[in-house]
């Protein structure tokens, strides 16, 4: 009996907080959608096209697209932990938004910042833990993903499902 | 056996026998909050780099506790010595900044936590002790620092994010009071303690929404408990709800049947000026309500620009575990009723 | 002409990702893993080849194009090397990418100070 009441106690709770949170909603100004997505587009093309450049670059000087694709990365990578250093990034990333997150700039950054940040707790636990503190995620859920996925192709291989 | 005299009042609120004296606030911020609309009020404006001669954040905000400290005493005209007990508190980790702050000055202390609200929580304390007479002079001091805070509780500085509209600007700067049996031309004559209020909000980054329900539960306690309406105030000052929090805070209160529109004044909106610094929502943090406080609303008070004023400081409870763990972020606010003399 | 499609494919990518992160609680570091994450099943599903084969680093430059190099790895390393190759393929193709990462990171952590926001 006590603990149908508290149920059904917990229930009211919820619905209240639902409520409550649907008025905060209401309530709380947002940045417009559009704008944001204008400026996305803008600044993740411009990087791309950044990209494209270099990797075209790297072609016409005979390299293979696999080597160039390694260049671009690395341009780029080192171009955005510049930014972050000379706290640009930062700057770029208010007005871009998912423009500044999504490319491989992003990643240095969210890699960048944290290093530059915990420099003062010290080489191993503060820039050594701390420096995955972002990009750790992506890279165990990438590599986890990925060998997932290997394991599938890898079974339909001996099967002889896929080539 | 002599019998204890009754100061309480009401549900939640005590009314002081003797009120209780503030002799002098000081404060110092960082440069942003000193281009701020405050800007002139405050004692001291720090640098660009926000470092305060320091070399980390956490450094940084203990210096700005032990300057802050320093000048109130000072302005208070005391010796260290004569400081019975500092109430301090601050939003790091185990207030970390607190304890390297106030080492130097080798004086009883009581470290406190209140999220954004610690200096309410140290100024009621603070007052209950000297009127119980546990002290002749004490001093309440909080401090938050933009840096270490962004570090503590989002992400490094250098990480390139955007933040929404709801969102405040943590406050790099710290204000300290020194209060005493007599003197000064403002007094503490009662206190509103604050309970913890959770509405289920899980948005840290709409803090003013946590916290306008429990700023709006004190304050409706307090007028409850004094038997007050809004217009015995000259000032209804909340802590930091900023824009969202105020809009929320109007509709509960009407809901209640208290228009507080024409009293009511949030430092985290009086500190930035939203359109020309990209504040958003407006400023946050324990160093908000303590800056403002010992600089802009001290000093009209002690003028008797205004006569009566209630101060609530309002804080949003979450630490990163919490909020990991998907926990929601409920509120608190502790209001003192500080008045000219 | 590449660099015409690189812009409007990996901005349209830029664009997508924001209402996520606008319309939805999702925190940067979510849809980051969110993206590379998808990037490597698209690859595996060989959509995501015909994407870069179409917009170059417009579809290469997004962390889905590091989902999707990661894969590829994978699947050359398994070609190659069989069963062990899912333990060694992720990293071998992503290597640049992360040790740049990190190499200039800390490089930076040596040189920069942490900064103010304004």
């Amino acid at each position: 009996m006590v603990k149908v009441m508290a149920t059904a106690a917990e229930q009211e709770k919820q619905k209240k907080a639902k409520e409550y949170e649907k008025y905060v909603k209401q309530v709380t100004p947002t940045h417009s959608l559009f704008k944001n997505m204008c400026r996305a587009f803008l600044c993740g093309g411009a990087i791309c096209v950044l990209g494209q450049g270099i990797m075209n670059f790297c072609m016409s000087q005979g390299l293979d697209k696999e080597i160039s694709g390694g260049w671009t990365s690395l341009i780029l990578v080192l171009l955005s932990v510049l930014c972050t250093g000379f706290n640009i990034y930062p700057k770029i990333a208010k007005w871009g938004g998912a423009g500044t997150l999504v490319p491989i700039t992003g990643f240095a950054n969210s890699v960048a910042a944290p290093a530059i940040e915990y420099q003062k707790e010290g080489q191993v636990f503060g820039i050594g833990c701390k420096i995955f503190i972002i990009a750790g995620p992506v890279i165990l859920y990438g590599i986890l993903t990925s060998a997932a996925l290997g394991a599938i192709y890898y079974v339909l291989k001996l099967w002889g499902i896929v080539g | 056996m002599t019998e204890v005299r009754k100061q309480t009042i009401g549900k939640q609120s005590i009314q002081f026998e003797h009120a209780v004296h503030i002799l002098s606030g000081a404060s110092i911020v960082g440069k942003k909050e000193g281009d701020g609309p405050l800007g002139k009020c405050f004692d001291v404006i720090g640098g660009e780099d926000g470092m305060f001669g320091c070399q980390s954040w956490e450094e940084a905000e203990s210096v700005l506790q032990k300057e802050a400290v320093s000048m109130a005493i000072g302005k208070a005209e005391l010796e260290n010595w004569q400081i019975r007990t500092i109430y301090v508190g601050d939003l790091l980790a185990q207030t970390i900044a607190s304890s390297f702050g106030i080492i130097g000055f080798d004086t009883p202390v009581y470290g406190l936590y209140g999220a954004c609200a610690t200096m309410g929580e140290a100024l009621s304390l603070s007052s209950m002790s000297v009127a119980a007479g546990y002290g002749d002079y004490v001093v309440a001091v909080t401090s938050s620092h933009f840096g270490s805070a962004e570090k503590e509780f989002r992400f490094p500085l250098g990480y390139g994010n955007q933040r929404p509209l709801s969102a405040t600007w943590t406050v790099t700067g710290s204000g300290a009071c020194v209060l005493g049996t007599k003197g000064g031309k403002a007094r503490i004559t009662g206190i509103t303690t604050g309970k913890i209020i959770d509405f289920g909000l899980k948005d840290s980054l709409n803090m003013g929404a946590c916290m306008a329900p429990a700023a709006c539960d004190t304050i409706y306690q307090n007028m409850m408990d004094f038997n007050r309406m809004p217009e015995d105030y000259d000032r209804i000052i909340t802590g930091d709800l900023g824009e969202v929090g105020q809009h929320i805070l109007f509709d509960m209160m009407k809901e209640k049947g208290f228009d507080i529109e024409k009293q009511h004044m949030d430092c985290g909106i009086e500190i930035y000026d939203k359109e020309s610094q990209d504040t958003h929502a407006g400023g946050s943090g324990c160093g908000c309500s303590a800056v403002t406080f010992a600089s802009y609303i001290l000093p009209k008070i002690e003028k008797g620009e205004w006569k009566r004023v209630l101060f609530v400081p309002t804080g949003a409870l979450l630490s990163k575990v919490s909020y990991n763990e998907g926990k929601s972020v409920p509120g608190i606010a502790q209001a003192v009723v500080v008045e000219h003399c | 002409m590449d660099y015409i499609n690189a812009f409007w494919v990996g901005g349209l990518i830029c664009a997508l990702v924001q209402i996520l992160l606008d319309k939805t609680k999702l925190l940067p570091g979510r849809v980051m893993v969110l993206l590379v994450c998808t990037g490597a099943v698209l690859g595996s599903v060989g959509i995501y080849n015909k994407l870069m084969d179409f917009a170059g680093a417009g579809a290469s430059v997004p962390l889905l194009g590091f989902g999707n190099l990661l894969w590829k790895g994978v699947k050359k390393a398994i070609g190659e090397q069989g069963f062990i190759g899912i333990f060694m393929g992720g990293f071998t193709s992503s290597a640049v990418g992360i040790s740049a990462a990190l190499i200039f990171a800390y490089l930076a952590s040596l040189i920069f100070k942490p900064k103010m926001k304004n």
